[in-house]
């Protein structure tokens, strides 16, 4: 999942004035504070690398840039996509690892890692219907499955007719349009359809790629946009961003609650909201098919995965200190990208983790900002 | 002059010493990517043997994999885009090596030499963005009403597909087999030639009894290394063939290549038994130029027996 080039230049330029004009604003005292205490103690610490997963990718970016225009420390964050995050954290190629898909708590005791939530994002349904425009279609989950998996092969189709009687539905194919490529994208939509049908868990499963039974596939969310926009008929799911960039006609959808809900941050964030996380073993929660009567079935969260066992105290603090600092004071360059920042209450837990697991030779790294 | 025959012989050595390594660079790199290649993806090799060629199930989220649909795509939009290009290329250099005025010459030379340059993303997006939706609208429609009663030529007309991987790949090849057709076409003695013409022939005879038959061997080679090429393109086929696993009859249907497949899927691939099965695509790509390489060797070879 990658954001375009204009996103994220703008994304750029915004943080220029950001900081232009945060010289003269004193906003955030606090953080002042706190960031003069994060340069006297890193300043051993000039380069923290990071790598995988490319769905964060623009925000991460935005943050690195600023924390690097505000502390000097240099945050080297390569989106080579989710499994190469993975692999490379596990061969300590790099400081920390990105993944959209969380690994399970058996899988990071196995590899001695940790793993947190970072951001959160909303996967939403496109098509291309003549004379059907963004918001109009509603879909309820079991169709979505069945158009998904080729059952259901043309748009005047009695069962689609039946929920959109206001819609003029053409006879026209079904083109499904999936991502070619392993996709964190993927992973949260398959886990979704495998959530709300049972056939869908069994014959297909859930995946950052899988066997897709109907349609073609585009490499990447601008693939995905792209084959959607060309071809009459198209249905195709990408990255909330995208959606909204290309001016695509998004479909609502029907949620736990049986409400039709439009993909939004407000409806993004309700799915947040409503999930359990205290409870969630190695926060391995993912935001599909979340309760409440606001919430947006596909929605997700994108993780850090870190060593548990730190070599270097310093370091581990320095790369704590910038984790701290997004979660602190970049909400706003979050929300600016079309992403979700986390929920408060989801922070203290994540940094009540950071200062019971994480250790560097038998000491916390974590004390608190 | 004792002394500078004895310079001449260490610089003879030195020089000797330096090509001979430069030369084992050659195995060395080969056999280093060959292993590399094959240790990587021993674990598919243990779990599939010799059936990943021919089983067309690719599945990340069960763990099975197959060849099959990369290959047979691989090799069909390889001979479609070969269809397209060599007629064009060879109709292309005759005219710049027996008709063209010299004003004319070389312009086009330099626009073919432009177009073999053009990046391969480049040709992807243009195919995407600008042939898809002709062929979509225009060239499909058309194919499916008049050749409609041949599988070939059914199913919806989306753009994007075999065909349209095929026509971009015959644009992508087409400046290398022509360039080097007209090299061979020039290298035709000019006597034999204009004795052709002097005897009354016409220029398509002087074509293709003449000039055609003299430079066989070069064209041959041409054509080889269009097609080497078309097998291993990746970027501007991922963007255009569609990227679905499947076997198909119909030219119109979304396919896969090996090397889109390895575009596709390499970076997010983890588990060790669905990365190995994308080393052994690599593996599989690296034979299939291979033999396309010994065919053209052996090919060339009988030509050279028959007296060229």
């Amino acid at each position: 999942m990658k954001k375009s080039i204009t996103a994220q230049a703008a994304g750029f330029m915004l943080a220029f004035f950001v900081v232009i004009g945060g010289c003269g604003k004193s906003d955030n005292k606090s953080g002042a504070t706190s960031l003069e205490a994060h340069k006297q103690r890193n300043n051993r610490v000039k380069t923290i690398t990071g790598a995988g997963a490319t769905f964060p990718y623009p925000v991460y970016a935005q943050w690195a840039f600023r924390y690097h225009n505000l502390t000097g420390i240099k945050i080297n964050y390569q989106a080579i996509g989710s499994g190469g995050g993975i692999r490379q954290i596990k061969s300590g190629i790099v400081d920390f690892g990105a993944s959209d898909a969380p690994l399970t708590k058996e899988e990071l005791d196995a590899a001695g890692l940790v793993q947190f939530p970072m951001i959160i994002g909303g996967v939403v349904i496109v098509v291309n219907i003549p004379g059907v425009a963004a918001g109009d279609l509603k879909l309820t989950p079991e169709l979505l499955a069945d158009i998904m998996r080729g059952r259901i092969k043309k748009w005047n189709d009695s069962r689609i007719k039946k929920i959109n009687p206001a819609v003029n539905l053409p006879d026209l194919d079904i083109t499904v349009v999936h991502r070619a490529d392993g996709s964190g994208t993927t992973w949260i939509f398959t886990d979704y359809l495998s959530k709300v049908s049972p056939e869908w868990k069994t014959t297909i499963g859930r995946g950052k790629a899988v066997r897709w039974p109907a349609g073609i596939g585009g490499k990447g969310n601008e693939g995905v946009s792209a084959y959607v926009k060309r071809i009459n008929g198209a249905i195709g799911y990408v990255e909330f961003a995208y959606a909204l960039q290309n001016n695509m006609a998004y479909v609502l959808l029907k949620n736990r609650a049986g409400n039709y809900v439009k993909p939004a941050i407000e409806t993004f964030q309700a799915a947040a909201a409503n999930a359990d996380w205290e409870h969630a073993p190695g926060f391995y929660l993912v935001l599909t098919n979340q309760p409440g009567k606001n919430t947006w079935p596909i929605t997700g969260a994108s993780f850090i995965l870190m060593h548990k066992e730190q070599p270097d105290a310093a370091k581990a603090r320095a790369i704590l200190d910038f984790f701290h600092w997004c979660y602190r004071h970049g909400k706003n360059d979050a929300v600016k990208l079309h992403y979700v920042p986390l929920p408060d209450k989801v922070i203290t837990a994540v940094e009540r983790m950071w200062a019971s697991e994480i250790k560097s030779h038998g000491k916390r790294v974590w004390e608190g900002k | 002059m004792f002394c500078k025959k004895q310079k001449n012989m260490t610089q003879d050595t030195l020089f000797k010493l330096a090509t001979g390594t430069a030369a084992f660079l050659i195995p060395l790199i080969m056999g280093g990517i060959l292993g590399a290649l094959v240790f990587n993806a021993l674990p598919a090799i243990r779990a599939f043997g010799l059936k990943f060629l021919i089983t067309n199930e690719w599945n990340p989220a069960t763990g099975k994999f197959g060849a099959a649909a990369s290959l047979f795509g691989t090799v069909l939009s390889s001979l479609i885009a070969m269809l397209m290009a060599v007629p064009a290329s060879l109709f292309i250099a005759a005219f710049l090596s027996e008709f063209a005025p010299r004003w004319l010459k070389k312009p086009v030379r330099y626009g073919i030499e432009t177009l073999a340059a053009i990046p391969s993303i480049i040709y992807g997006m243009w195919g995407l963005f600008v042939v898809a939706p002709f062929m979509s609208q225009h060239v499909q429609p058309f194919l499916t009403r008049y050749f409609g009663f041949i599988p070939l030529f059914k199913g919806p007309p989306m753009g994007i597909g075999m065909l349209n991987a095929g026509f971009i790949l015959a644009l992508m090849v087409l400046p290398f087999i022509t360039s080097a057709m007209y090299e061979v076409f020039v290298m035709t003695p000019r006597e034999t030639r204009e004795a052709a013409y002097g005897a009354g022939a016409t220029a398509w005879e002087v074509l293709s009894r003449v000039t055609l038959p003299q430079s066989l061997p070069g064209v041959v080679g041409a054509l080889f290394l269009g097609f080497g090429r078309a097998i291993g393109e990746t970027m501007a086929v991922t963007f255009v063939i569609g990227n679905t696993h499947q076997i198909s009859s119909s030219l119109f249907s979304a396919g896969t290549t090996i090397a889109s497949t390895l575009a596709n899927e390499f970076t997010e691939a983890s588990e060790g038994i669905y990365l190995g099965a994308l080393f052994e695509l690599g593996i599989i790509l690296l034979f299939v130029n291979l033999i396309v390489i010994v065919i053209g060797q052996q090919w060339l070879k009988k030509l050279k027996q028959r007296g060229f």
